[in-house]
């Protein structure tokens, strides 16, 4: 049995964000970190490892020093890591993307025990879209915003979440599964583990890797193959700052009372 | 792979669709607003609006649809389709696109509608927008939502060509710091889902509801199809906050992180004397002090009422993307340099447990002088 967790390196939006002039993000000034709701994934594949013996492999699409996040969730417990990488990759928006990793999975196997799980989404595009869409492209059935999961021999029940409740919903392997923070809290690296994770495997699949998967067309992949594209990006503006009222005192709470009522607001 | 994309985008002239969503029977509210901002759009592109609803028993909600702007609504009624599945539900939708070919399809993004509009369009091999806060076809009209909205230069919001009759979709990125306008200028139907509570309804019009055209298309499904099997649908015990209905709302934020149960009862008064809800921002329920349905911000809701009190909230750029269309912004803070500040109407520095109530006294006074 194999688990395989998609994860991708986001810049760190919580802080401070750099935006060029020119509308777009300045991302060599800002930190990455590995996209919070993938821990959550790679946590859910190390619990279930726990549980099952199985191999967990950790896959991501990005550029090579995207190694440094890999080998960092191989201290955490993670068998082997797998970069998606390439030119010919580049500029790919989520349908684009998801033929890649797809591709990428063929190229590992999927198998009638394998599980493959992916965070809800990422915090740079907030779009939710790849995991489906991988899931889409490998035929398999796709379960989203897992709160819990739980195995039993080759049928995996999920507790899903909806704004107003949670589906229970049953679904036997392979499937690919999407996490969200609820569903556990994520371990820290080891000591033993950050000692290890540079000798555990690593490997990158770059274009030539990948070519002979029928997923991997130039007019599906990258830029040129993506459905979607920029039509404009741009910053919005800032409110024109309000009035900040003298003090803080009952004075300055009828004032406040005093202009609701003159806008009609109360 | 599908060889759909193989058909010339001429081809799909079967007007603007909204997947209309319905749980248990009832229709989600997001439904309606969706279809209201169809209508615009159908009229800007000159072709007619459906609504796309799937279920088991649900023709008796389909003509309300109608007195928003549905000219028609596709009615696919089948027992397996009385719980949302993703393979039946994209199954039958895919089927229905590739019969009647829309130029446009817009679905809610909830957490259905995220879980439904990637799987279909990764199917259709289109492509697909996620989680839009404005749509446009017409480029005039797309310029002077730019003027309003964003900070480009003039010269360069005059320099678009105005021929391009894509969809345009806007949408937050990176949090809210940017905003991106997304076409899919060469695979059709453009799709996009639309946040919850942004798009605006249109007054109910019961004679157009009357007249909304009722299609049954056969609905081929069977056991085989069903790759996910739905246990229970369990609503949450407690009743939900109706955040994105409120005309008030009074959020906390960590500034009542001394007194937690204090400082949520202080916002309970105020929303009450105003006539509102509380919500929260993240820091606030990712601390357990608020269920996650009091969340406002980019992954929580966004709501614009006509007041939105911020107690204690800095207003990290997610929160701001979820409250910063309010009518009017008041904000608590004790940190004079709190973000929060640029985008208040009116703002407070001091302690939020000594100006709330104080605050709320003031109200009630002005009230009752009215």
């Amino acid at each position: 049995m194999k688990i395989i967790v998609c994860v991708k390196q986001v810049p760190d939006t919580s802080g401070k964000v750099a935006v060029n002039p020119d509308g777009t993000l300045n991302r060599a000034s800002m930190a990455t970190i590995t996209n919070p709701d993938d821990l959550n994934a790679v946590e859910a594949a190390l619990q279930l490892k726990e549980q099952t013996g199985a191999e967990v492999i950790v896959i991501s699409m990005g550029p090579p020093p995207a190694e440094g996040m890999l080998r960092e969730i191989q201290a955490r417990g993670v068998d082997r890591a797998v970069l998606v990488s390439g030119r010919e990759f580049g500029g790919s928006d989520t349908y684009a993307t998801s033929q890649i990793l797809a591709a990428a999975i063929n190229k590992l196997g999927v198998e009638k025990d394998d599980v493959i799980l992916c965070g809800r989404q990422a915090i740079d595009g907030d779009t939710a879209q790849v995991g489906p869409q991988i899931a889409e492209k490998l035929g398999l059935p796709q379960v989203s915003y897992a709160a819990e999961i739980t195995k039993d021999g080759d049928t995996i029940t999920v507790k899903r979440m909806l704004e107003d409740g949670y589906m229970t919903i049953k679904v036997k392997t392979p499937c690919l599964i999407t996490c969200i923070k609820e569903l556990n809290t994520p371990r820290y690296m080891s000591v033993g583990g950050v000692f290890d994770c540079y000798s555990k495997p690593y490997e990158i699949f770059d274009y030539e890797t990948l070519k002979d998967d029928p997923l991997i067309d130039p007019s599906t992949i990258g830029l040129k193959g993506s459905p979607t594209n920029i039509f404009k990006s741009f910053t919005p503006p800032q409110k024109g700052v309000g009035m900040m009222l003298e003090g803080a005192d009952r004075a300055t709470c009828d004032k406040l009372a005093g202009l609701l009522a003159a806008k009609h607001l109360i | 792979m599908s060889n759909y994309n193989s058909a010339a985008i001429e081809e799909f002239n079967g007007g603007v669709w909204v997947f209309c969503e319905q749980r248990q029977g009832k229709m989600m509210s997001t439904s309606f607003e969706l279809i209201s901002e169809g209508r615009k759009l159908a009229d800007e592109l000159g072709s007619k609006l459906y609504g796309v609803l799937l279920g088991h028993n649900i023709e008796g909600i389909a003509k309300e649809l109608g007195g928003y702007g549905a000219d028609g609504v596709y009615v696919c009624d089948h027992p397996l389709l009385e719980n949302y599945t993703t393979d039946g539900y994209t199954k039958v939708i895919c089927d229905l696109v590739h019969e009647y070919k829309p130029e446009v399809m817009l679905i809610g993004a909830t957490n259905i509608g995220r879980d439904l509009g990637p799987r279909c369009a990764a199917r259709l091999h289109t492509g697909l927008c996620a989680d839009c806060t404005h749509l446009d076809i017409d480029v005039p009209k797309y310029k002077e939502f730019l003027r309003a909205s964003s900070t480009l230069a003039p010269n360069m919001i005059d320099s678009i060509k105005e021929d391009d009759r894509n969809l345009k979709m806007t949408r937050p990125a990176f949090g809210g710091h940017l905003m991106a306008t997304i076409i899919c200028p060469r695979f059709r139907p453009a799709m996009a889902t639309v946040r919850p509570g942004v798009m605006k309804k249109n007054e109910f019009d019961k004679a157009k509801a009357d007249a909304c055209e009722i299609i049954k298309p056969q609905v081929s499904l069977t056991e085989a199809d069903m790759e996910t099997q739905v246990v229970e649908v369990v609503k949450a015990a407690k009743k939900l906050v109706d955040l994105i209905g409120a005309d008030v709302v009074v959020s906390v934020g960590r500034g009542i992180s001394k007194d937690v149960e204090g400082g949520i009862k202080l916002a309970e008064e105020l929303a009450e004397v105003l006539g509102g809800v509380v919500g929260g921002s993240r820091a606030t329920i990712d601390a357990g002090w608020l269920s996650a349905d009091h969340q406002v911000g980019q992954t929580g809701k966004t709501v614009h009422p006509k007041i939105y009190v911020a107690l204690g909230i800095s207003g990290a750029i997610q929160h701001k993307a979820g409250m910063q269309d309010s009518e009017c912004i008041i904000a608590v803070n004790k940190n004079e340099n709190a973000p929060i500040f640029e985008i208040a109407d009116y703002g407070i520095c001091g302690d939020l447990f000594k100006v709330t109530p104080m605050l709320i006294e003031a109200i009630k006074a002005a009230k009752a002088a009215e």
